[in-house]
């Protein structure tokens, strides 16, 4: 299918590193159903390096390309290595992903990172219910928001609609995500919206 | 490698023998259908013929045909025309929740410019709730429109019985037949519509034509304001070599429907059974029997319908999905939604829209390509796993 690359297309058909790992060092989920996708990570570590990186991916073809290819980019790297692994590294290394794709799907080097998080945590002793709070990464990659009327990107979130379809947006509560107005759910975290 | 088309709800093929009466519109015959010499005339006697058996299919008079560019362009007419037709009765429209974009969108654009606007809910199986609609109505109410057909599940909906209601209370009942008409019998007198959209390449017509059909009488605001092109409701030189391949498709699926009825049905209700039969964890879509005679829709657990649609695709099978990945916006069909399923069930939707020339065969291929595809999707899926967990917790 022409919409992704021949490297999306053969890491779709070809997953790498799929599957869990037994007694893993760290675990990371991201996603929900509502957006599509869900990625979850299993790490191995051993002397500060990623031995193994393991994962589940339920999604569209660029969810299990962006999985696989995170696989690949993070084993035998350290772990102040695998950090610096963001989305943009990703989708390049893919040859591109459609537009469309770039929110929902790339999440992977999150899911990477909240691995490692994990990890982390577990080894200092923190308890296991601080590990979403991964503030190491940078989310000024997301930041830029797509329509989810015409997928244009969002350059002004003052505006309460997209400049390019003028359709009316509001923003999620929860997540702060654009979400067209009269949605009852946000697409980007699941939050239920009272109206 | 096997190829097969089961897409037929996205657009089915042309036939040989429409393009073939199409051809002599893209040469010799140009004339503009407008013009009073032989060139115009040639023209126009062949889109009179092409009214009459478009007409002809939906049990109507010719003058009350009206041809359009597509299918949406014909909702967005029959809503936004028939509402501003009556404004100063009232302004409020109702829909149901599980209309095509072109409808719902063209009802909410009228929201915006200060009509209200109430969507009526479904049933699990996607038949619009009559007395939820009843209840909908108003004083001020003016239009009506629910679908004839959902193309995305196949539930065939009342509209004799919303008619009755529209018809006691004198308000505009329009209907999209586009994923009807040409394929099940659409006869606007038993349906007792005022308007009715369809759309020449669900029947084997050309895409850029389709036409809209309203109830002598009944009085609508032109979109395309212009000459007097089709009795001055639609300006512009009119798509002289699409109108008579819709005519001929027209012709040609009024004689060959029962035919095409018969031998889908069975194919139809073989999917219905064997795949869920075959794959496990799948749930049908839509209406058991009261569906559209090619059109099998199913929500496949634990896994997301456009990865599916790709590794099918590898197999040489087309199909669609209302997946939020596959649709650009990256939303659930808002139809399955209505419908009352979950968003996580809703991303393994798959819709299978037979063709007349469809045969076992196929069906045997693809209910041998599927279960691979949805165990290896299954296997590196999260939610999978989650569930095998859970179940062997429960033994």
């Amino acid at each position: 299918m022409p919409i992704y690359s021949d490297t999306v297309m053969d890491h779709f058909m070809h997953p790498r590193n799929v599957g869990e790992i037994e007694n893993p060092d760290g675990v990371g989920e991201v996603g929900n159903p509502v957006c599509g996708d869900m990625m979850t990570f299993y790490i191995k570590v051993k002397e500060n390096r990623l031995e193994d990186v393991k994962y589940k991916t339920f999604g569209c073809g660029a969810a299990i390309a962006v999985s696989s290819m995170v696989s690949e980019l993070a084993i035998g790297k350290t772990l102040e290595e695998a950090m610096q692994i963001n989305a943009a590294t990703v989708a390049k290394e893919l040859q591109g992903l459609p537009k469309q794709k770039m929110h929902c799907s790339n999440l992977g080097d999150e899911a990477l990172h909240k691995a490692i998080q994990d990890y982390l945590d577990k080894k200092s002793g923190k308890p296991v219910a601080a590990q979403s709070a991964s503030e190491g990464h940078e989310h000024d990659e997301e930041e830029h928001c797509a329509c989810p009327y015409c997928d244009e990107e969002i350059k002004d979130e003052s505006l309460p609609y997209c400049q390019a379809c003028k359709n009316a947006l509001t923003f999620c509560p929860e997540c702060s995500k654009p979400m067209a107005k009269d949605e009852k759910t946000c697409q980007s975290c699941g939050a239920k919206i009272k109206s | 490698m096997e190829k097969v088309y089961l897409d037929n709800a996205s657009t089915t093929p042309l036939l040989p023998e429409v393009r073939e009466a199409m051809l002599p519109f893209l040469g010799e015959i140009f004339g503009n259908p407008s013009s009073l010499h032989d060139w115009g005339d040639a023209a126009r006697m062949a889109m009179d013929e092409a009214r009459d058996n478009v007409a002809k299919l939906i049990g109507a008079n010719s003058e009350e045909i009206i041809f359009t560019g597509s299918g949406t362009e014909s909702n967005n007419f029959a809503i936004k025309g028939l509402a501003m037709a009556r404004q100063n009765a009232g302004k409020h429209i109702v829909i149901s929740a599980i209309e095509h974009f072109s409808v719902m969108n063209s009802a909410k654009t009228m929201e915006k410019m200060g009509f209200e606007l109430t969507q009526v809910p479904v049933d699990k199986y996607g038949v619009v709730d009559v007395e939820a609609l009843a209840k909908a109505i108003r004083k001020d109410t003016i239009l009506v429109s629910v679908m004839h057909a959902n193309g995305e599940v196949g539930t065939i909906e009342p509209i004799q019985e919303i008619a009755k209601i529209t018809k006691e209370k004198g308000i505009a009942f329009h209907t999209d037949a586009v994923a009807t008409a040409g394929t099940i019998p659409v006869d606007v007198k038993e349906l007792g519509v005022d308007a009715l959209s369809l759309a020449g390449n669900q029947f084997y017509g050309p895409k850029g034509v389709a036409a809209l059909w309203v109830r002598k009488g009944v009085r609508i605001i032109p979109l395309l304001d212009g000459g007097i092109q089709e009795g001055g409701r639609r300006g512009g030189t009119e798509n002289v070599p699409a109108i008579v391949g819709l005519g001929k498709a027209a012709e040609i699926a009024a004689a060959d429907m029962s035919n095409r009825i018969k031998s889908l049905t069975p194919l139809r209700d073989y999917l219905l059974k064997e795949l869920p039969a075959r794959v496990g964890h799948v749930v049908v879509t839509g209406h058991p029997t009261n569906r559209l005679p090619g059109h099998a829709s199913f929500c496949v657990e634990f896994i997301e319908g456009e990865s599916m649609l790709m590794l099918l695709n590898m197999q040489g099978v087309a199909v669609a999905s209302g997946s939020a990945c596959t649709s650009k916006a990256l939303k659930a069909s808002h139809v399955l939604i209505a419908m009352g399923l979950n968003h996580e069930l809703a991303q393994g939707s798959l819709l299978f829209s037979l063709g007349k020339d469809n045969t076992q065969k196929d069906m045997d291929y693809v209910l041998d390509v599927m279960p691979p595809i949805v165990d290896r999707l299954r296997q590196m899926s999260p939610l999978y796993s989650k569930f095998l967990k859970e179940s062997k917790g429960v033994k």
